[in-house]
């Protein structure tokens, strides 16, 4: 068993049976089985699951879409942004 | 792809899929055309809260009819929908308030509805983490059916229950036209072929306005741009769903303990822009940590945007248009799409199949804004 996202417990398997549920994107596999939404948002899952998505579907990995980019680039407090707007 | 069918929906939101799996129930060839993945709108953008607490008999009803479905939902399709329901509090904060959340409250509780006025004290027994001083309140009201499920899931189990029942779904095409001939649709026309057709479903949200361009119709829509965070995982701290009309503010605690919500950003923006902006998570953070003190040590993971798709009334258009047999609306739902998707979708798939439908659906087609026969809804958050 491979752990993709450590931070949702995805393994390969869980990516390869959504791929053969017909999911063909990265959005898709993030949406169905949470890849990418933990603390991390996808750093270090994202380019392991491109690579999946490349092999089983034959797309090359320069043409999968990746997932937005959101701020913040790094978990934040509530606190800390809460006092930006009391400034 | 196929070459003809009985329905084609444009749009693969939460409508446009529940409507496929209503209309497969009945027997009718219906295809599905996504012109990216599926819940690619608001669907996979909004809050995920399903409440039957407004301020409109109209979206009262359908509320409550909705969420009688959400509740036998994860039966009818065999698959999870991550529903939750632990309430949802609306904060109540001046005299003027109390009037209009008393009218509701009444409304409601003559439909039948389980809801009630909160005071302050029981305010903080239904959620301790709540500060009711800085939440600047007098009370609120307080329905414990209505609560949150997951856009995700219940769209893809809408979806492939659909799929068993022979419906056909094409995602990543995209519309080109509608096709007429005398006043009446005749097909549709995509990147990826044309399939004949005589009924058209428009349940594009934020650009059902351009789909119905394409055929000279215009729709009063507004796409307006909203904003959402949501925080780390932590422990269940809460229950229900809180919000409050007057900040705008809505947040709740998901079943995986991460914390999802939104706010107006202070500057309101229409049109098609997705950019997420600072000020927002700056003004969604103060208010946040105002309305509950200890959620300041909770982090925020990510913050994205979405449409709500606007009408002058903030009721959704839903049936045929007068102008174009066979062009029916299922749009227009002002940032509440997803709630009543259920009850919405069934009483379509009725009126498209010819059978009575279950409620009086008549008074949401598109026509009500030329004779200017409305009521606004009030209870409109976010």
């Amino acid at each position: 068993m491979k752990i993709i996202c450590r931070c949702e417990d995805v393994t390969e398997e869980d990516i390869i049976n959504a791929i053969k549920d017909g999911c063909t994107t990265l959005d898709e596999l993030k949406h169905v089985l949470r890849l990418g939404m933990g603390p991390c948002q996808g750093r270090t899952c994202i380019p392991m699951a491109a690579c999946i998505l490349s092999r089983e579907t034959g797309k090359k990995v320069s043409e999968i879409e990746l997932q937005t980019s959101r701020p913040p680039v790094v978990p934040v407090p509530l606190g800390t942004l809460a006092s930006g707007e009391n400034d | 792809m196929i070459e003809k069918a009985d329905v084609v929906i444009i749009g693969g939101g939460v409508n446009g899929c529940a409507l496929s799996y209503e209309l497969s129930l009945r027997g009718v060839d219906v295809v599905v055309i996504e012109r990216k993945n599926l819940t690619s709108g608001a669907t996979g953008r909004c809050g995920a809260g399903i409440r039957q607490q407004w301020s409109t008999e109209e979206n009262a009803i359908l509320a409550i009819k909705s969420i009688k479905i959400f509740e036998g939902l994860e039966k009818e399709l065999g698959d999870d929908i991550g529903l939750k329901q632990g309430g949802y509090l609306i904060a109540v904060h001046d005299e003027k308030d109390m009037k209009q959340a008393k009218k509701n409250v009444e409304m409601q509780r003559s439909l039948g509805l389980d809801v009630n006025i909160l005071e302050t004290d029981e305010i903080e027994e239904v959620a301790p983490i709540l500060d009711v001083e800085g939440m600047d309140v007098i009370g609120a009201t307080f329905c414990p059916t209505d609560g949150n499920a997951d856009p995700f899931k219940t769209t893809y189990a809408y979806a492939r229950a659909a799929v068993r029942n022979g419906a056909k779904l094409y995602k990543f095409t995209e519309v080109q036209d509608v096709l007429t001939k005398n006043g009446e649709v005749t097909g549709v026309k995509t990147d990826g072929g044309t399939i004949k057709t005589s009924i058209v479903v428009n349940a594009a949200g934020a650009w059902s306005k351009k789909i119905a361009e394409m055929v000279g119709i215009h729709l009063p829509n507004i796409p307006y741009k909203k904003e959402i965070m949501v925080t780390d995982r932590v422990a269940p701290i809460f229950d229900p769903m809180v919000i409050s009309f007057k900040d705008g503010i809505y947040f709740s605690q998901q079943e995986n303990g991460q914390i999802l919500g939104g706010i107006p950003p202070p500057e309101t923006v229409t049109g098609y822009d997705l950019t997420p902006t600072l000020s927002f998570l700056e003004h969604m953070s103060g208010t946040l940590t105002r309305y509950a003190p200890l959620l300041k040590h909770i982090n925020v993971l990510r913050q994205w945007t979405g449409f709500y798709d606007v009408t002058p009334d903030a009721l959704p258009i839903l049936g045929e248009v007068e102008e174009l047999k066979g062009f029916v609306q299922c749009n227009g739902f002002s940032g509440h799409g997803f709630m009543l998707s259920p009850m919405v979708t069934r009483l379509l798939a009725e009126a498209i199949t010819g059978e009575k439908t279950s409620l009086p659906i008549d008074r949401l087609r598109l026509e009500r804004f030329e004779k200017m026969e409305f009521e606004r809804e009030k209870s409109v958050v976010g």
